[in-house]
């Protein structure tokens, strides 16, 4: 079954598994503000669900940026490395990050659906 | 509560026992030898200013001050005349109240004075980018290696050169000795300098970094081009020490050189020997590196009025912001002491500085040329080199101050000595120097 649902994890990051690709959500966006640096894993690399997958600096901070799942970084948006401010102006669009080759079956254990994630948010800014 | 200073419960300490399961605060210091503790409780027994004074001044009636131009002391710090317009300025309390910057955009001079200072740095050492400074020449080996970590983290083996500084590479020994890094010490030739023989023999990809003195702790100059040539082929990160700054001014840059981080000790750039510190730590490298370089860098910019402004960038890495993740655990800087570094810099401005070097080395080779005969090493070298002396007592009779010995940590080099020469030792004490060697 290919889920062509995004799917988000409770470290604001969202997969498409039907494309493998993996960003930040609107709400990281928007707390991290303007995104000036990105520093992205290799490409080909195996990685596990909570791996290191990219460094994002903004000018507040700099976050490290997890995997959603295991798999194989397949592609790095390079967009994005010479355009960080795509990641704020479309997030969870133009601006995703990776593209991972996800195993199938693909399983969402431990993610959560759009709607549950802005349930989720909610929770975090009370 | 059982100390007054101490603010902690009863009941926190032992909560904090039992969380690191221990039974009593003495257990935190178990690695700490036997023989280093006071086994009795400290107590201090109160003096009066007056008496206070006293004391301290017959403890310094110890010292023996050695007149400034019959002293040849030399290994890592240097005895440079100071211009008082360092102090003067230094001392004003906009500079010496605010020692670095927390709310960094109010303290537009502080910035200023650091940006100019990583400025005249990278001019120094000839690299694109410098940090606002580190505490000193061994801490600034030991990040220069760390820097080289988070460029290859798959390398483990650092090599260090014999002819390094033998502190900086305890304490380099020291900052690593629980990483499973493995220092190997690249040997010395007979000529003292590190062995280009062996460095092409031993090349690997396992290598992450050479570590070199540049002069090297025997003051002589490396065949550092001939190095970046052979370890170039492996990709090895060549890692330039200078313990005396001034030789820059007419040396070569280790960027021209192909040195891939510039490190070292900025003692001589203004700064007192006062008794080994506060010293300055100098780290400077290639732009490529700046998100992988420690402590803080201070940027130019402009405000929304488009008018010059200064900012402390790249301080997302820091410490306050990243925690346990950040870059290094570097989160401050010597910020007067780079000021001194950059007021004497400036001051000399580049023909000055140069001319100063020039006049270091010429004293050096002229005092070299008359006590030859005593001389170890047959190398170019900048204002220092080594001798060897059988009864070095006869001279600090008549007021010679020089080393220090080299036995300790050469074994090899039996009754050799360093000696160094800089602009502070007038020609006529130079004269008498050679004369009183000579009598030997």
């Amino acid at each position: 079954m290919t889920h062509h649902t995004i799917f988000f994890t409770k470290t604001h990051e969202w997969i498409l598994p039907s494309e493998g690709k993996v960003g930040i959500s609107n709400y990281a966006q928007g707390r991290l503000g303007d995104i000036v640096y990105i520093e992205l894993t290799a490409q080909g690399k195996e990685v596990k669900k909570g791996d290191v997958i990219a460094v994002i600096e903004s000018v507040k901070t700099t976050s490290d940026i997890y995997a959603p799942c295991d798999g194989k970084v397949l592609e790095l948006n390079q967009e994005v490395t010479s355009n960080p401010g795509l990641i704020n102006q479309d997030p969870e669009g133009a601006g995703w990050i990776i593209k991972i080759e996800v195993k199938e079956p693909f399983s969402s254990e431990g993610l959560m659906s759009k709607e549950e994630y802005e349930t989720y948010i909610k929770t975090l800014s009370e | 509560m059982k100390n007054p200073f101490i603010c902690l419960s009863r009941k926190d300490i032992e909560e904090i026992l039992s969380f690191l399961k221990i039974e009593k605060i003495e257990d935190l210091f178990k690695h700490i030898p036997e023989s280093l503790k006071i086994s009795e409780n400290l107590v201090l027994e109160g003096l009066s200013e007056q008496d206070t004074y006293k004391k301290i001044e017959e403890i310094s009636q110890k010292n023996k001050i050695p007149e400034s131009s019959r002293t040849f002391l030399g290994g890592g710090a240097y005895n440079h005349y100071i211009p008082s317009i360092i102090d003067h300025i230094v001392e004003r309390s906009e500079f010496l109240t605010s020692y670095t910057p927390y709310q960094p955009e109010v303290s537009q001079g502080t910035l200023q004075a650091i940006f100019e200072f990583q400025t005249l740095l990278c001019q120094l050492t000839g690299m694109e980018i410098s940090n606002a400074s580190l505490y000193d020449g061994a801490t600034s080996l030991v990040e220069a290696v760390f820097l080289g970590t988070r460029i290859y983290p798959e390398r483990k083996v650092i090599w260090v050169s014999e002819t390094l500084n033998p502190e900086y590479r305890e304490v380099l020994k020291t900052y690593i000795q629980n990483f499973d890094y493995k220092l190997v010490v690249v040997p010395k030739t007979e000529e003292g300098t590190f062995d280009l023989k062996w460095i092409e023999k031993n090349i690997s990809k396992d290598v992450l970094c050479f570590c070199f003195g540049y002069p090297n702790y025997f003051g002589i100059i490396e065949p550092v081009k001939e190095a970046v040539k052979i370890l170039e082929k492996e990709k090895i990160i060549t890692i330039s020490c200078t313990s005396e700054m001034l030789s820059l001014g007419i040396l070569k840059t280790p960027g021209e050189l192909g040195v891939e981080i510039a490190c070292g000790e900025g003692q001589s750039l203004g700064i007192p020997l006062s008794f080994g510190g506060p010293y300055l730590g100098i780290l400077s490298t290639k732009e490529a590196h700046l998100r992988r370089m420690p402590g803080r860098i201070v940027g130019e910019t402009e405000d929304r009025e488009g008018k010059r402004g200064y900012v402390l960038t790249i301080s997302t890495r820091e410490q306050h912001i990243r925690r346990e993740k950040a870059t290094s655990n570097i989160c401050t800087n010597q910020s007067l002491c780079a000021l001194r570094a950059c007021i004497y810099m400036a001051l000399l401005g580049k023909e000055g500085y140069r001319e100063l070097a020039q006049i270091n080395a010429k004293r050096a080779y002229g005092l070299y040329q008359r006590i030859e005969k005593f001389s170890v090493f047959k190398k170019p070298f900048f204002n220092e080199f080594v001798v060897k002396i059988k009864n070095p007592e006869k001279l600090q009779e008549k007021g010679f101050y020089f080393g220090p010995p080299l036995e300790k940590d050469y074994p090899d080099l039996k009754d050799c000595y360093l000696i160094a020469t800089t602009e502070l030792n007038s020609k006529d004490s130079i004269l008498e120097f050679a004369k009183a060697m000579e009598e030997l």
